[in-house]
């Protein structure tokens, strides 16, 4: 008994003030958001060890495989005046870069959002509270953008280490590569949004969608050595728009403008219309 | 905010409709919550109860009617009412990845709560809800009763002004229950609006000061447990079996006993202001029951009254 009494003296120590005086609602709604990517990043922190290795992981495999191993082959041959006359390696790097910043923030934007609905259904428990579904979208392509940066970043640094770039172009394709994660992540948020059921929508996803794009986006060949039928994949690809963004700034290959415009354009769109689209999703199905 | 605290009524619906595509959840129902009081919704599964609470806690939209809340129209200011409300839903959605402590602490920062102020507040709730000793351990690690425990005391995280609780006992053991009623009624006595639904109709005569009973969409009685069983039910029950063979027989001859008599497979009740009396009469009429028992009349006489013995699926 003298135990549950020090409890409740314990419990009442503190007088309840009520949410009139305590929550100010105004910040919370405006920085609703952030307080998503907080919740987001929080969890996150835990799986550190595993993102990073498989962030990591597959694009060095690809480095040293494909970039050295068979990169040493290309060279040799002569065969690199395809390739703009720079190295294999040179070639390669601004794929894997992009690829890198891609996996990323796609892993980030999707299983995230079956945790959410499906799983552990924390997308109600955040909408109990001041944040809308714009905000959990925020929130959520915010902290994947977090992510992404370090896993970019990380990537670029053992780039730089085995030459595959040039320090001066490091910053520029930086940016650009998290332009191409970003706009892919925001599409596969969209898309993770409609899905309904825990029906392996990601292994098809994995198989049918990223790994071809990853195959046909002119990652390990020019674009245009492939037959004519098969470039479409290229063209509607994020990836290849990133890629060829940072083979422009890394080693000058040369494009004409109207291209590098729309690689912007393009991406940015990509973007625009997945963050719509998930915003207006995920709201609706809160609300459902 | 400020003027709305003075105000009394913290909830108001008036014809208040969700329409699905081609269903109506919930059909025109009126009703009024004011400050301090323990409102409860009661019905069968699919009464439109969860319905209710969905638009209460400003999330679903209203498709018909009138409904404020706090004095706001939640179609519109839906974020602005959620900051004061405190959301227990039937189905413990819990970040299981995240520890105890941080579950609290999360869930709080969502309302844009200061860290200083959480720190003291999650180990408040956490003695709240006895788990100060699991504090580290991953929610997926909990007991059921744990977890309920922990979105309870989740959900009062915001010393929120309604507090709504849906189901909230379901699946805790009785000890459990008991603690949670007295911490409820602690928060009454705090000032704090409870919104309750629930399938136990004790829980519903202990904790609600007035209720609606819903069915299909509609309200079918609404008032105090006490008020409700005087007008739905009689002062006593009285049940008596003969045996699943012979209760439809005998209920013949039990014409004129009692205010109202109900023949099921097992038993018959007589629902009566003076139940031993009336089992005097059965026995001078020389018929002798297997067992009988007299009891008081609940509130679970009145929702089986109201809204019929046939299951819901």
């Amino acid at each position: 008994m003298a135990e549950a009494a020090s409890i409740e003296q314990k419990v009442h120590k503190s007088a309840w003030q009520g949410s009139f005086k305590l929550v100010n609602v105004q910040r919370a709604i405006t920085f609703a958001w952030m307080h998503v990517a907080e919740a987001r990043l929080r969890t996150m922190i835990k799986w550190w060890g595993s993102m990073l290795s498989f962030g990591l992981g597959n694009p060095v495999l690809y480095l040293f495989s494909v970039g050295i191993g068979i990169g040493a082959l290309v060279d040799s041959n002569g065969t690199n005046g395809q390739l703009g006359g720079v190295s294999y390696l040179a070639f390669l790097a601004p794929a894997l870069l992009a690829t890198a910043a891609i996996q990323a923030c796609q892993d980030e934007l999707s299983f995230p959002i079956m945790e959410g609905f499906l799983w552990d259904k924390t997308f109600f428990a955040m909408n109990a509270t001041p944040i809308r579904g714009r905000d959990i979208m925020g929130g959520l392509l915010a902290s994947a953008m977090v992510r992404t940066i370090f896993t970019t970043a990380l990537y670029e640094a053992i780039l730089l280490l085995f030459g595959a770039i040039e320090l001066d172009a490091a910053l520029p394709m930086f940016f650009t590569a998290l332009l191409a994660g970003l706009a892919f992540g925001a599409g596969m948020m969209a898309a993770s949004s409609y899905v309904k059921e825990d029906d392996g929508f990601f292994a098809i996803v994995g198989r049918f969608v990223v790994a071809p794009m990853f195959m046909f986006s002119g990652t390990f060949y020019p674009l245009e050595s492939m037959p004519i039928y098969l470039q479409w994949i290229g063209w509607i690809s994020p990836l290849w728009h990133g890629t060829d963004l940072g083979r422009i700034l890394s080693y000058g290959q040369p494009q004409q403008a109207w291209v590098i415009a729309s690689h912007w354009v393009y991406l940015t769109v990509w973007a625009a219309i997945g963050m719509t689209l998930a915003a207006r999703k995920i709201s609706q199905r809160l609300a459902a | 905010m400020n003027s709305s605290m003075s105000m009394q009524n913290m909830i108001e619906a008036k014809g208040l409709t969700k329409k699905y595509a081609d269903f109506v959840a919930v059909d025109g129902i009126d009703f009024v919550v004011k400050r301090g009081e323990a409102f409860g919704l009661l019905g069968p599964n699919g009464a439109g109860k969860s319905t209710t609470m969905k638009m209460i806690a400003s999330v679903s939209k209203r498709t018909g009617g009138e409904l404020t809340i706090l004095g706001k129209d939640p179609n519109k200011y839906g974020p602005e009412i959620r900051a004061h409300l405190g959301v227990v839903p039937q189905q413990d959605n819990l970040d299981r990845e995240l520890k105890v402590h941080e579950n609290l602490f999360s869930y709080g920062r969502f309302f844009g709560l200061s860290r200083k102020f959480l720190k003291g507040k999650v180990e408040e709730l956490l003695e709240f809800a006895q788990l100060t000793e699991k504090r580290n351990s991953k929610a997926e690690e909990l007991s059921g009763g744990m977890k309920r425990r922990l979105t309870i005391a989740r959900g009062l995280v915001n010393e929120p002004e309604i507090l709504m609780l849906d189901e909230p006992t379901t699946g805790l053991d009785p000890q459990a229950r008991h603690i949670l009623w007295d911490r409820l009624f602690r928060l009454k006595e705090q000032g704090v609006t409870l919104v309750i639904t629930t399938h136990y109709m004790d829980e519903a005569e202990q904790l609600c000061d007035r209720l609606i009973v819903m069915d299909k969409g509609k309200i079918m009685a609404e008032g105090s447990p006490a008020n409700l069983i005087r007008e739905y039910s009689s002062k006593e029950v009285l049940e008596v079996r003969f045996g699943s063979s012979r209760n439809a027989e005998v209920a013949e001859q039990l014409k004129g006993i009692g205010d109202r008599i109900e023949i099921l497979p097992d038993r018959i009740l007589i629902y009566s202001e003076n139940g031993e009396a009336d089992l005097r009469t059965i026995l001078t009429r020389g018929l002798d029951p297997v067992t009988s028992l007299v009891r008081r009349s609940s509130l679970e006489d009145v929702f089986l009254r109201l809204t019929g013995r046939t299951l819901v699926e």
